[in-house]
Parts: C-alpha cells; sequence; structure tokens
C-alpha cells in the first residue's frame, strides 16, 4: 500500500493525493488545500518558511489518520504537508478524504486540518517587509501554559 | 547521553539544532529548566515535550539515549 500521510520538500500535486484515496466505495473526495497568505490582517507576507520535526511530524499525521478511521470508519484519508520556503499561492498543506456519504468526507477534512494545528509538530515562519518571526499556537485555544500536552495528544 | 532537539524559534535562539547532555534520571521539567538556563530560553516553558516522538508530561523520566524534543506551540497547515 503507498504511504497516505507524509512530509515532502517539493510541490504538492493535488491529482496525486486524491489518487490515494479515490476507491469505488466512495461517493465523495473533499479536499483541503492550504495555501501561502499575502496579507495577514493588513501586515503583508513576503514568504513564509515551514520547518518540521519530520520523523515525529509524519508519526502524528499518521495518528491523525487513525482518529479518523475510530470516528468515520468508512474514510480514507491522505495528507501531505510540505516544508521549507513557500512563496504566496504556494500549497502548504493538501487533505483529501473519501467517504461512501459527502457529509463524513466535509466532517473528517475539517477535523483534520484543525488537528494539525494543534499537534502535528510543523512550525511557520513569516517574512514580512519588515522582518521576520516564527509564529506560535494558531488556535488560540492551547497556550501550553505549564508546557503540558493535551490529554490527547498523548497516543 | 541524550540528543536534546530544538526546533523553531528555540532552535534559531540557541543558534543549534541540537545539544547533547547526560540527562538519565532527570525529569523533562528538569532538563527545561536547566536548558532554559543554560541557553537563555525563556520561552522554553511555553514548549510541550516529546520523548522519542510522543508529547510527553513535564514529571516524565528521561532514561539514557531518550532522545527528547523541544516542541514550541505548532503552527502549521
Amino acid at each position: 500500500m503507498s504511504k497516505l500521510f507524509w512530509i515532502t520538500d517539493e510541490a504538492i500535486s493535488v491529482e496525486k493525493v486524491v489518487q490515494l484515496v479515490s476507491r469505488r466505495e466512495a461517493g465523495a473526495i473533499n479536499t483541503f488545500i492550504g495555501t501561502v497568505r499575502e496579507f495577514t490582517y493588513g501586515k503583508r507576507t513576503l514568504h513564509l518558511e515551514y520547518q518540521a520535526y519530520r520523523s515525529m511530524a509524519e508519526k502524528k499525521l499518521e495518528q491523525l489518520g487513525m482518529e479518523i478511521k475510530e470516528c468515520w470508519p468508512d474514510a480514507k484519508a491522505a495528507i501531505v504537508h510540505r516544508v521549507g520556503r513557500l512563496d504566496i499561492e504556494d500549497i502548504a498543506v493538501v487533505i483529501a478524504v473519501s467517504t461512501p456519504h459527502r457529509a463524513d468526507s466535509y466532517e473528517a477534512s475539517r477535523y483534520a486540518i484543525e488537528r494539525i494545528k494543534e499537534m502535528v509538530p510543523i512550525w511557520k515562519k513569516e517574512h514580512w517587509e519588515d522582518g521576520d518571526a516564527w509564529i506560535g499556537d494558531q488556535t488560540e485555544t492551547n497556550s501550553y501554559p505549564e508546557g503540558a500536552p493535551q490529554k490527547e495528544d498523548f497516543k | 547521553m541524550n540528543r536534546i532537539l530544538l526546533f523553531a524559534g528555540l532552535q534559531e535562539k540557541a543558534g543549534q539544532e541540537s545539544i547533547d547532555l547526560e540527562a538519565a534520571g532527570k525529569t523533562v521539567e528538569e532538563i527545561k529548566q536547566e536548558v532554559g538556563q543554560q541557553y537563555q530560553l525563556e520561552r522554553l516553558h511555553e514548549a510541550m515535550t516529546a520523548v522519542n516522538e510522543e508529547y510527553a508530561a513535564n514529571d516524565y523520566k528521561v532514561a539514557d539515549g531518550d532522545v527528547i524534543a523541544f516542541i514550541p506551540p505548532v503552527s502549521g497547515g
């Protein structure tokens, strides 16, 4: 079976990720494509740099795949995240989920991107016209004040 | 001996990707304090910790050879 969850240094082909989940039982394939945004609240981004703890990130993406299987047993998911330098409009992440019926594919896809932002060790550095910075937690729900991971992150 | 991996802002601040440290028997919390002081990483307390690629709590006791990674709040996607 081909790999369904991985980190890459190269441009991501949406078509290839979709093909990985395409199958006869599916009636829907939902894709989420995360791209590099130029303006964030009026501030202009020149480019981004993504870094990953690659081996752990791939493991956590696989774990996420198992979580999806638990919640939506008929779903098949594939997730690819790119690292390195990305320019505006470049694709940073692709999630594809196939399910027999459409509602589950939307839900599982949404779940996947939110979980990535919570627990997959990937970081983004913004390069602006006047400087740069590594961006922290974007879920705005976890600040890890005690350095303590969330209980569900322990698997 | 233990290898400690640093990422993102922590890696930049420390000026290196990893640190070798004798950490066997110490808790994650103790290692954080030691490394934080030595490399002046004021924001290390915000980071989660992974031991051998799994998230570990602050009271987790590290064994010889464990690979420890400090994981600042993530921002993938």
